[in-house]
């Protein structure tokens, strides 16, 4: 039996999709909980937009319940789906109506009463800037506008759950941040999932990440672990006078030293043991000439390699 | 919610110059149709006003416009229901409505709806025509009833194969020509086997046949006779295929 913890608004368990042979999904777990903003990360092909599908019930899952708001999806969809919002890698769009139409459209498929459904819409028009276009046909606007229509539709019911499956693709850099302020504003009342392989993104607007590779979540923590995960766990020193190795070595907290030549050297450590202070003292008593000291930044790649080399056979 | 969906394919029709050009064409060809039998009646209408039981205009003009309406239907349908579902799942638009709180079986009535709902505006103009007759001249409305009846049953068996070919593909051109080929082939059949089944005293296989051939069932009704298989076969027709298109779409959400 799951748990019927009442804030949490999607929890799915043991969610694995096939297509034919190839396993896409494998046994995924996943929680959310109402105020909070999950990013699922992946590269290509991971596996997150067939999450998001079997999550909106565009696609069963061949193993595995889902419980939105702990209605169970797969029993009672149309309940269910009533209190999710689903922006789609390609928006759904209807290009041959104008904005409002579409809008008003998704509000209605949505079941939002009449009385509240043009407010309804006003409001998903400008949460989403599009105030000005309202009477353009959808066909007309531009890729930006286009996929800020789609936010659009996905919130115009005031949905419990929003799925988005990269909701900033093809926008500008003032959009981005704009769209990013939204999705921050809509986790404070309701839960967001988000999916992206664009790393800042995650860091301004997630509460909480998981890592998707080959359909298994291989890190599931959140962004302050990501942080601490991502800064790694080495720092580079440059010396224009360097000591022996060994005297790197022998410093408390290093794990490790590697020569990286021109007097520069990669110190690994222990999580929790930084031993950045320790080095800036020994290298001021020691006159190294101590002129850089960078904590390694990996990129989301790094990170990637670094979650799915142990489960890679090799 | 099924009124919703119809409403947006009514209005996702006419947003398409395809709709104006079927209802145009049909219209030019069905009105000239008209003029020309109206023309004839009136040149023969001495000759037949010696004949002892003479056919009415009813059944000189009105019934053969009928039937050129039934002829154009087999070709319109399938044109105007390619997109329903074919350029939905192409431009990836059906996600709208499968991931919003509808059931498959809502979307495809919805869009069954729609497709009836224009087509119900080409049978009104169709009827329009020989009620104008009623000016100058005495009409049997019960032939006349009949042969709408007929018309109306024709066009909803058309549009529920013609919606199935449209769940088939992502390609409304193919789904077009799949619509039309089943038709035409359910035509073809209906012509001979029913009856050749018959002849073999096949009863069974014979009125099973009956259900799949639409032009079969307009007959008696557009002779004005009312035959209540003839009227239940195209239901059957149309539930079946509304059964499989909804099938179809659900096959989609399980098989990816």
């Amino acid at each position: 039996m799951m748990t019927t913890d009442p804030a949490l608004t999607i929890c799915a368990r043991g969610l694995s999709r096939r297509f034919g042979t190839h396993v896409a999904v494998k046994a995924l777990d996943l929680d959310v909980r109402r105020g909070e903003v999950l990013g699922l990360l992946g590269p290509n092909g991971a596996g997150k937009t067939t999450t998001m599908q079997m999550l909106t019930g565009n696609l069963a899952p061949s193993a595995g319940e889902i419980r939105i708001c702990d209605i169970d999806l797969l029993e009672k969809p149309v309940l269910a789906k009533a209190r999710i919002g689903y922006l789609p890698e390609t928006p759904p769009l209807y290009r041959e109506l104008n904005v409002r139409e579409y809008l008003d459209l998704a509000a209605k498929l949505h079941r939002v009463p009449k009385p509240r459904r043009a407010a309804a819409v006003d409001t998903a028009m400008t949460r989403c800037g599009l105030s000005d276009v309202s009477r353009k046909l959808i066909g007309t606007l531009s890729k930006g506008y286009q996929q800020r229509v789609g936010i659009a539709q996905a919130i115009v019911h005031e949905p419990d759950v929003i799925i988005l499956d990269e909701p900033t693709v093809g926008l500008d850099p003032n959009q981005i941040l704009d769209i990013r302020a939204l999705i921050r504003e809509l986790g404070g009342k309701h839960s967001v999932i988000l999916s992206t392989h664009i790393l800042p993104e995650v860091e301004a607007v997630c509460d909480r990440v998981q890592i998707m590779h080959h359909g298994v979540v291989v890190f599931t923590d959140t962004i302050a672990g990501l942080r601490d995960f991502q800064r790694g766990r080495t720092v580079t020193i440059s010396l224009h006078r360097p000591p022996d190795i060994n005297t790197l070595r022998s410093i408390s907290g290093v794990a490790g030293v590697e020569a990286a030549g021109d007097g520069r050297f990669r110190i690994q450590f222990a999580p929790g043991s930084d031993p950045s202070e320790a080095l800036v003292s020994a290298a001021g008593a020691g006159d190294w000439g101590l002129y850089q000291l960078t904590p390694a930044q990996s990129s989301l790649e790094d990170v990637f390699v670094q979650l799915t080399r142990p489960a890679e056979p090799s | 919610m099924i009124f919703t969906i119809a409403g947006k394919e009514l209005r996702t029709l006419f947003t398409s110059p395809l709709a104006w050009l079927v209802l145009t064409v049909v219209q030019v060809v069905l009105g000239y149709g008209f003029l020309k039998r109206l023309d004839d009646f009136l040149q023969i209408q001495a000759q037949l006003a010696q004949m002892a039981s003479p056919p009415g205009i009813t059944e000189l003009v009105a019934a053969p416009t009928y039937a050129t309406a039934a002829a154009m239907l087999l070709f319109a349908v399938p044109l105007l229901a390619m997109r329903m579902i074919a350029e939905e799942r192409r431009n990836q638009t059906l996600t709208l409505l499968l991931s919003a709180p509808v059931s498959m079986t809502q979307i495809i009535l919805g869009k069954f709806a729609g497709l009836m709902a224009f087509l119900l505006i080409i049978i009104v103009l169709v009827l329009a025509m020989p009620l104008l007759l009623v000016t100058g001249t005495r009409l049997d409305y019960g032939l006349l009833a009949g042969l709408t009846l007929a018309l109306l049953l024709l066009a909803t068996s058309f549009s529920a194969v013609s919606l199935y070919a449209s769940s088939l593909t992502a390609q409304p051109m193919a789904a077009a020509l799949l619509g039309f080929g089943v038709l035409l082939a359910m035509l073809f059949m209906g012509e001979t086997a029913g009856d050749s089944l018959r002849a073999r005293g096949w009863q069974v296989p014979a009125a099973f046949a009956q259900v799949f051939s639409p032009l079969k069932n307009f007959e008696p009704l557009g002779r004005g006779i009312i035959d209540s298989y003839a009227i239940v076969c195209p239901l059957l027709l149309t539930a079946a295929f509304l059964i499989l298109a909804i099938r179809r779409l659900d096959g989609r959400r399980l098989r990816g």
